[in-house]
């Protein structure tokens, strides 16, 4: 028997499916405000390891969040169980948890209809990826893999998932999301070296496995032999993996209380935020926008809020911070939720170029096992890994030793020396689809490398 | 590794306790708990119809052509109070159940998972998996070999909880929090205050082909606290958290850990820090508290003696392993000094790792994977034990698994997860301040803060909650902006003291992350203090 897919309409609720699930609990509901969050979708994948398929699997699930409040009084519940008499004490619960819990004096009223803008977040070529092709896709990177006498690991994710969320004030919101990834690490047998390629896109088909195999294995061959070198500050230049893997820490920095309160890289010494001030080279905007094609999101918060095209940083200035309802309305600002999606600017520079006006310099792939170590400076550590070269005089000269940095992406951006095209990268740890970014490869001095590891 | 990605996921479902919980506390500040909870319809699936299920769900299994295949049915519950200084943020409870199918085909797995839990519905799961592990037949080089585990027809098991946290309310929860949050808040300097307790319950039902049939139940327990420190004029700001280790055990550990006893405390020492000498970069000796120690262990030893790892499995992302190859390990290396015994244990009482049978069936037995500072053992699932096969011949065993299949719920395929691994006590009674006070010039470390590692684990930092300078046998103050930096084998071997069984304790995590898609495994460890001989120290402060 074929192996069926599992993204079959039946298993996805359509938004007039969603619409009546959510009246059906809406209707069960005695709270003086209700909201009710659905999300149903099914996840495959497939890992392989030392170039065959260690792994595989599928799975669908649904689950109804309950949110119940009593002026403010409010709790909420999650089930899975879709059947009536399990809503029904799903609703129950939230209700008499939500009761009994202290006020909130930050509690917000649930939001009344609102208006969405269709997002760019589908792909049917995603949702309808099957067992079948994601074993074809390892095929094209294994075989060449094994025929380079070389060891290919790797993961396969494709998501399918719909959203919707009613209130009992009029809202409902829904939409439905795809996201697919691909990550490879090729090593030699013997672990004298390793090289990593990945991609990650709404779309399946804008995803080429047999080129990310081949950019994997061509990083494995050229990083064979490692030298060290002395630890220190270094011009760099970043892949966009590598650039993802920081930059995507500014956005996780944005929230506008922390600032306000005294607690985050945003606070303005004083009192108050950097809203207004210059932070990097005056080259960076980051923005957000949930219908950017390439790095697409839901078009609306957990909470309803539609979500909107958010510029965060422009020409290097802060423009604006994230604040949720409470804040917003505290601090007399705009709504600015926080959105999953980021696009940096760019120059027009190839990576080739990058590498070519350098003297001397450090190319990275990609960082790893990146974790905060200064909030004040937005400072994190981690090490390179996959791919770490030594350029001298506009050329690649030798695979070095993996590095580690203890660096804020915020000095980074202003010790920037040349930015290249924005691509979509994957980003995430874990080579999931993970958060949509766009980003360029960049060049930058005076990056700091504080210790060498023996890791291959 | 420990896991941000997850922490992220589950500040997202509590947003309002993100701003609160503060990103920066990446193993997973997060956030739960709830209630007294009546009895709900679908807790009254009788014990037989669940058993009938994974009959079914087998039974389609075989007849679709696995030669073995075993089924879960879990139901998992998170429970959550989020509170920041004198209010409530979040009350959440959540509850999720489902069937997970894996079939072994012709030396290939497949997996399947639904939330369907009817005959049809675990029977579609069962020909969903057999016919994915078709799928990935095209691209098999070995076939998968499981190593022998005798059947548990009847296992039923229960960790080690006397007050079931579903059974206290809301308002005792929420009571409990805010009155620590007004302890911590008396301390002149401390501005903001995270508290939360996060409880999860699991029911774990699971049969194979083989004719195991078990049930267990399992409750954990984490109450969490931040406390930040603000100077006057905004130019900087401290956080004291990471308190309380979370552990396998319910309402009575919460109460035992008595945060209000203590908040005034960490205050004082989230306070302290905003004035303490910034570290001078160089070479200390470092006397590490359990409470940090056990961090350390994890990242430089639990991870990289996972069979899995070592052989190249997880090569895409937790990495490959500095221990490797085995047959070059094994027996052989020094990972530290004669003084240094490491047990993987999932059989000691109220730890987050503790279990009756892992997600194979299998029971398993504490082991010794460091045995006077040598390489002894690596962990395992029944497909991995048969790759050590030379090494039990060698010591005249049999190869059998140690137990380490482990899967974060039914929607997840199981596979080698860590243990408890722990460092055990010196034959010496001596205790933390006992190594301070033989100590000439040092860094006494409370506490787990800031940690990274890279992808074979040899070279690591980390940081830590609070930090204390020894000079001449006391300590002299306090000291910020500290972390050091390490290679994973002379680390351990600069390891000169350790402390007894008196000053034995656990520290642990919810969201150990490893494999792909990512799942999370709850883990304890076991720790002495001990003094480490110059360790290269770094000063991480830096001006915006």
């Amino acid at each position: 028997m074929s192996p069926r897919t599992l993204f079959d309409p039946p298993q996805f609720l359509t938004r007039e499916e969603a619409e009546a699930l959510t009246k059906r609990v809406l209707a069960m509901a005695k709270a003086d405000e209700t909201r009710v969050t659905i999300i149903g979708g099914a996840r495959g994948n497939t890992r392989f390891a030392v170039n065959q398929i260690s792994t595989g699997g599928d799975n669908t699930n649904t689950t109804v969040s309950i949110r119940s409040s009593f002026g403010k009084r409010s709790a909420s519940t999650t089930t899975n169980k879709l059947d009536d008499a399990s809503l029904q004490a799903s609703v129950d619960m939230s209700e008499r948890l939500a009761k009994l819990a202290p006020e909130d004096p930050e509690a917000m009223p649930e939001l009344g209809a609102q208006t969405y803008q269709e997002s760019p977040a589908w792909s049917a070529k995603t949702a309808n990826l099957d067992p079948a092709g994601r074993a074809a896709a390892v095929r094209a990177v294994t075989e060449p893999a094994r025929a380079a006498k070389l060891a290919a690991t790797g993961y396969l994710e494709s998501d399918a998932s719909a959203h919707a969320i009613a209130t009992n004030k009029g809202l409902f919101a829904y939409a439905r999301e795809t996201g697919s990834s691909m990550t490879i690490t090729v090593r030699a047998p013997d672990g004298s070296a390793s090289g990593w390629a990945g991609a990650s896109h709404t779309d399946w088909s804008r995803i080429d496995p047999e080129a990310l195999g081949t950019r994997a294995i061509e990083k494995a061959r050229a990083s064979a032999n490692p030298v060290a070198i002395e630890p220190g500050r270094y011009t760099v230049v970043l892949e966009p993996t590598a650039v993802g893997n920081l930059v995507q820490l500014i956005a996780f920095s944005l929230n506008a209380r922390n600032a306000d309160e005294g607690r985050s890289f945003f606070t303005k010494q004083g009192g108050g935020n950097k809203i207004g001030l210059k932070v990097v080279d005056e080259r960076v905007s980051l923005v957000s926008d949930p219908f950017d094609p390439d790095a697409a999101a839901l078009p609306f918060t957990p909470d309803g809020e539609p979500a909107k095209k958010t510029t965060w940083i422009e020409n290097g200035i802060v423009r604006n911070l994230a604040y949720d309802r409470y804040w917003a309305q505290k601090q007399g600002k705009e709504v600015t939720p926080l959105v999953g999606s980021l696009r940096m600017s760019g120059g027009t520079q190839s990576l080739d170029d990058l590498i070519a006006s350098t003297q001397r310099g450090i190319l990275v792939t990609r960082f790893w096992y990146i974790r905060p170590v200064d909030p004040r400076t937005i400072l994190f550590t981690g090490l390179t890994r996959d791919g770490t070269f030594l350029i001298e005089d506009g050329k690649i000269t030798k695979a070095v030793k993996n590095l580690r940095y203890n660096e804020s992406p915020i000095f980074m951006l202003n010790n920037l020396d040349a930015m290249g095209q924005p691509v979509r990268v994957s980003a995430s740890e874990d080579g999931s689809p993970g958060f949509a970014i766009v980003v360029p490869p960049i060049k930058a001095h005076d990056f700091n490398f504080t210790s060498l590891s023996d890791a291959v | 590794m420990t896991d941000r990605r997850e922490f992220l996921k589950k500040s997202a479902q509590a947003a309002a306790a993100l701003a609160a919980a503060n990103a920066w506390n990446a193993t997973g500040g997060v956030a739960s708990a709830f209630a007294a909870v009546p009895t709900r319809p679908l807790e009254d699936i009788p014990d037989s119809t669940i058993r009938e299920l994974m009959a079914n769900a087998l039974t389609a299994a075989k007849s679709g052509g696995a030669g073995y295949a075993d089924v879960r049915i879990g139901r998992q519950r998170q429970n959550f109070v989020f509170t920041r200084e004198q209010q409530i943020q979040n009350v959440v409870d959540t509850d999720s159940m489902g069937c997970g199918v894996r079939a072994l085909v012709d030396g290939t797995w497949g997996f399947s998972a639904t939330r369907v839990l009817t005959a049809d519905g675990v029977a579609a799961a069962a020909r969903e998996a057999v016919s994915i592990a078709k799928a990935n037949r095209a691209a098999r080089d070995r076939p998968v070999v499981l190593a022998p585990a005798p059947a548990v027809p009847n296992g039923t098991w229960k960790s080690a909880f006397t007050v079931d946290p579903w059974s206290i309310s809301v308002e005792e929860k929420a009571a409990l929090l805010l009155k620590a949050n007004a302890e911590a808040l008396k301390v002149k300097g401390v501005k903001y205050i995270f508290s939360g307790l996060f409880f999860v319950k699991e029911e774990r039902s699971y049969a194979n082909t083989e004719g195991s049939v078990i049930s267990q139940t399992a409750v954990r327990s984490w109450p969490l606290m931040q406390i930040t420190a603000i100077s006057a004029d905004m130019s900087d700001f401290q956080n004291r958290g990471n308190v309380a280790a979370p552990m396998g055990r319910g309402w009575e550990y919460v109460l035992e850990r008595d945060l209000a006893g203590h908040a005034q405390q960490w205050g004082e020492e989230a306070v302290a820090k905003l004035t303490a000498k910034p570290v001078e970069v160089g070479r200390y000796d470092l006397v590490l508290h359990p409470s940090h120690l056990w961090l350390t262990i994890h990242e430089s030893i639990a991870h990289p003696t996972e069979l899995d790892r070592a052989m190249g499995y997880e090569a895409n992302y937790a990495g490959t392993s500095f221990v490797s190859p085995p047959e070059k390990m094994l027996g052989q290396f020094r990972y530290g000094p004669e003084i240094m015994n490491i047990q993987g244990d999932r059989s000691q009482e109220g730890c987050l790792g503790t279990v009756g049978w892992d997600d194979e069936g299998v029971k398993p037995e504490p082991f010794l994977i460091i045995k006077k500072g040598i390489v002894n053992e690596y962990q395992t699932t029944r497909e991995q034990a048969l790759w050590l096969e030379w090494w039990y011949k060698k010591q005249g065993k049999p190869a059998r698994s140690h137990g380490c299949s482990y899967a974060q719920n039914w929607d997840n395929v199981q596979f080698q997860r860590m243990p408890n691994v722990s460092l055990l006590p010196g034959d010496k009674e001596q205790s933390f301040e006992d190594l301070i006070a033989a100590t000439d010039r040092g860094i006494a470390i409370v506490g787990d803060g800031s940690f990274s590692i890279d992808q074979q684990r040899y070279n690591a930092q980390f940081g830590g909650q609070v930090f204390h300078e020894i000079k001449g046998g006391k300590i002299v103050g306090p000291l910020k902006d500290v972390a050091y930096q390490m290679r994973t084998p002379d680390f351990w071997n600069a390891m000169d003291m350790i402390g007894g069984k008196k000053s034995y304790e656990f520290g642990g995590s919810f969201f150990d992350g490893k494999g792909q898609p990512g799942q999370i495994n709850a883990v304890s460890h076991g720790a002495v203090p001990a003094r480490f001989r110059n360790i290269n120290v770094i000063n991480t402060g830096r001006k915006a």
